[in-house]
């Protein structure tokens, strides 16, 4: 019988390899060549079209082929302690071939459009080299069969944040942003570690196909063990997918360059905290309690960052407000058990957000070369410096608009299908737990906000008289087609998204459900989810899109009637407004009762205390002086004295015959 | 034959030496006492050679040659120390000191 072949798939490591050269390629010109950008732009994004392509070919032939478990390409044995075996290895199994197309594809699309926006960066090669390794990781961390290795790619991932957010380092609050997304997301990985640690101990494999096996038996399903596995894990995804109290990084991260933020702060690496309670979800299943503590998370987090984005100037901020409600949202679908719809909302999120990124990157890019073309000092990311863009940049508008139209859930674009499976699936565990009808309240409100401050984005950036400035109109236009090009692609993606998986009610056939049923089937035994059907699911859509198209009518009514003020001449914000603009004193209230503690106590105590007086006082100086002292004492016998030393000559001498003679 | 009154000759020389040493201060004076004790050594040698063979009284011998290379040493060092501090004290010749 001849040997089955597998077509594609065993060339799944070239899917990281490629990007892996292309990094070493980008990272040796950076250093030697920067001036170069024509190979690295050809060198830059033709490995992610490569890598693309494999990802194609594998998950066509993933289609044929129908494996039990993932498979698993094994490409040498990296831990190797007694029982404990870890092996660099790649398992591909359908959640992880959704996974693998958005990183590669979306990740495609945002480096064609890095080489237009990052043209007169004099750090171009260094960028590019940053970019292809973020792919390299963010693809490890998907790709990776066992905990440890996806947590490579996940501190990878990491690292390439912190490196790209802090890409300009030359202004300090720039790098001070990458700290902070550092230091807050090490806060999760402990989490992390600690959850490794425990699946260990208890069921000893780090394998996540085997725990997927093994966790059904040899855990107590609602036992304390897997409700801490689950909860530790769950503390490194609020990191890393910037959820509530860990959230206050992702606003800041916006220092990064535009494209950054639309591939790692949006697209991507925030939503690996996703991936990883789909990728775990048998035991997040087991854990009612962690799970219904997901959903809650979520749900604030939907609803709160969205109050903050409805007062927010800075085109960048409201859509890193709005990624963190969205993210909220993804945390709703996999903490109620759609892990489904979890996955659904984030890949539409990928095409929509990366969108609303690139397209906002656009208009920054615009606004920037006038107020370069004038030498104005002008803020270019201020939405109350823009309006009125779309006669300048039409392409952008309309596509920015089917963005918004897909994020406030507007039929028949992408974001109405997985936003409004999240909510009928919280509504639908309300029967069980009546917590979650609270839940879908808020994720209700929430989408009410979004439709609000998208609609109003929209309608300061383009819509109304422009307030650039007379002189600066002039130099306006359209981005060249190396940037709108992306954006054509990801705008049809936005549209078309929802066929993805297509609801039954239009004659759909739930698409993605089936696909990625194989790797949800073990969760399922321990949390069924019964969803809406019939006049329930049209009530709940119905009421969806009404608040929708509200949220949207009173986001243009609201912004057009009131006259705009440009940036430098703006008034202070008043009452609750000022409250929202100051993203409820948050940063603040973390300054005062976490950061300035830790450094006071580090100057007073640690710094002065410890280390000045305890290490270098006591030991170093203290050793000192007892060593000075004793050669003080050793030095009084020195008297130059002859006859001194012959008496002490004699002691010892006699000393030395009594002792050999007795 | 004569071997006790010998060694306690010896005795007393040599404790009368190292009491030189110990209690004078002058150089030159100090210098004779060691030479005091290496004798009393050499007399010691001369008495016990007549049990146990000529060794002793060869000993002697080297001890005398050796006694008069550091005698002329010696000599030079406290000439030399002489002429720097115009003093052979030894109570002034302490720049070793701790």
């Amino acid at each position: 019988m001849p040997q089955h072949s597998y077509g594609a798939i065993p060339w799944i490591g070239l899917t990281v390899l490629l990007p892996l050269l292309g990094f070493l390629v980008n990272g040796t010109l950076a250093l030697v060549r920067p001036q170069a950008k024509r190979v690295v732009s050809l060198v830059g994004t033709g490995v992610l079209l490569a890598s693309f392509i494999v990802a194609v070919l594998v998950v066509l032939q993933l289609r044929q082929e129908t494996l039990i478990g993932p498979y698993t390409v094994t490409f040498w044995h990296w831990i190797v302690v007694d029982t404990l075996q870890i092996d660099f290895a790649f398992a591909l199994d359908h959640l992880s071939a959704v996974m693998l197309l958005v990183v590669t594809g979306v990740g495609f699309l945002i480096h064609v459009f890095s080489v237009g926006y990052m043209r007169e960066d004099p750090g171009y090669a260094r960028f590019f080299a940053y970019l292809n390794l973020f792919i390299v990781f963010m693809l490890l961390l998907v790709l990776g069969s066992t905990v440890p290795l996806m947590f490579v790619g996940w501190e990878g991932v990491g690292l390439c944040s912190y490196l790209l957010i802090g890409f300009w380092y030359e202004e300090k609050a720039n790098a001070d942003a990458g700290k902070k997304a550092f230091i807050v997301n090490r806060i999760g990985d402990f989490g992390v570690l600690l959850a490794m640690f425990i699946l260990w101990t208890s069921i000893h494999t780090l394998n996540f196909a085997v725990i997927a096996e093994r966790a059904p038996t040899m855990l107590e399903a609602g036992g304390p063990v897997v409700t801490m596995v689950t909860l530790f894990l769950f503390l490194g995804c609020v990191g890393k997918s910037a959820q509530i109290p860990l959230y206050v990084w992702l606003p800041d991260a916006m220092a990064g360059p535009t494209p950054v933020s639309a591939l790692i702060h949006a697209a991507t690496m925030v939503t690996a905290g996703v991936y990883l309670v789909a990728r775990t979800n048998v035991l997040f299943a087991m854990a009612p309690l962690s799970s219904t503590l997901v959903a809650g998370i979520g749900a604030l987090t939907a609803l709160f960052a969205a109050t903050i984005g409805l007062r927010q100037y800075d085109i960048k901020k409201v859509l890193a407000y709005s990624t963190v409600s969205q993210l909220g949202y993804m945390f709703i679908g996999v903490g109620t058990g759609a892990y489904v719809a979890g996955v659904f909302h984030l890949v539409t999120h990928a095409f929509f957000k990366a969108l609303l990124f690139l397209g906002s990157g656009s208009v920054i890019h615009a606004m920037h070369q006038a107020y370069h073309a004038t030498h104005a000092h002008e803020d270019a990311q201020d939405m109350r410096n823009m309006g009125g863009l779309h006669r300048y940049m039409p392409w952008t508008f309309a596509l920015m608009t089917i963005a918004t139209l897909a994020i406030a859930g507007v039929p028949p674009f992408s974001g109405f299908f997985s936003k409004d499976e999240i909510l009928a699936a919280a509504f639908a565990r309300g029967a069980e737990h009546p917590v979650f009808y609270l839940f879908w309240g808020m994720g209700l409100v929430g989408a009410l906000l979004t439709a609000y401050y998208m609609a109003r984005l929209l309608t300061m950036t383009f819509l109304g008289d422009n307030r650039t400035g007379t002189a600066e109109q002039e130099h306006l236009h359209e981005a060249p087609w190396v940037m709108t090009a992306p954006l054509v692609v990801l705008g049809a993606l936005s549209l078309a998204g929802g066929i993805l998986n297509l609801p039954a009610f239009v004659g759909g056939h739930h698409a993605l459900e089936t696909w990625l049923d194989p790797v949800f089937e073990p969760a399922k035994k321990f949390s069924q989810l019964v969803m809406p059907h019939g006049s329930t699911e049209l009530l709940l859509i119905g009421g969806a899109v009404v608040i929708a198209v509200i949220g949207l009518v009173a986001g243009i009514r609201g912004t057009l009637v009131r006259p705009i003020v440009v940036a430098k001449n703006a008034p202070a914000e008043m009452g609750f407004a000022r409250v929202l603009f100051n993203k409820y004193y948050i940063d603040e209230l973390y300054q005062f009762l976490i950061v300035s503690p830790i450094v006071g106590l580090s100057r007073l105590v640690l710094w002065k205390g410890v280390d000045q007086s305890v290490v270098d006082g006591f030991f170093v100086n203290g050793s000192a002086a007892l060593m000075r002292g004793l050669g003080w004492l050793g030095s009084r016998l020195q008297t130059g004295q002859v006859g001194v030393y012959v008496i002490l000559f004699l002691v010892g001498v006699v000393w030395i015959l009594g002792s050999v003679l007795r | 034959m004569l071997l006790g009154p010998a060694l306690a000759l010896s005795a007393i020389l040599f404790s009368i030496g190292v009491a030189g040493v110990l209690l004078r201060r002058n150089a030159i004076v100090l210098f004779m006492c060691i030479e005091l004790m290496l004798n009393a050594v050499n007399l010691s040698f001369v008495a016990l050679a007549q049990v146990h063979g000529l060794g002793g009284q060869i000993m002697v011998f080297f001890v005398m040659t050796v006694a008069a290379a550091e005698a002329a040493v010696g000599l030079a060092i406290i000439l030399a120390i002489f002429r720097h501090t115009q003093s052979v004290d030894l109570q002034n010749i302490n720049v070793l000191q701790g």
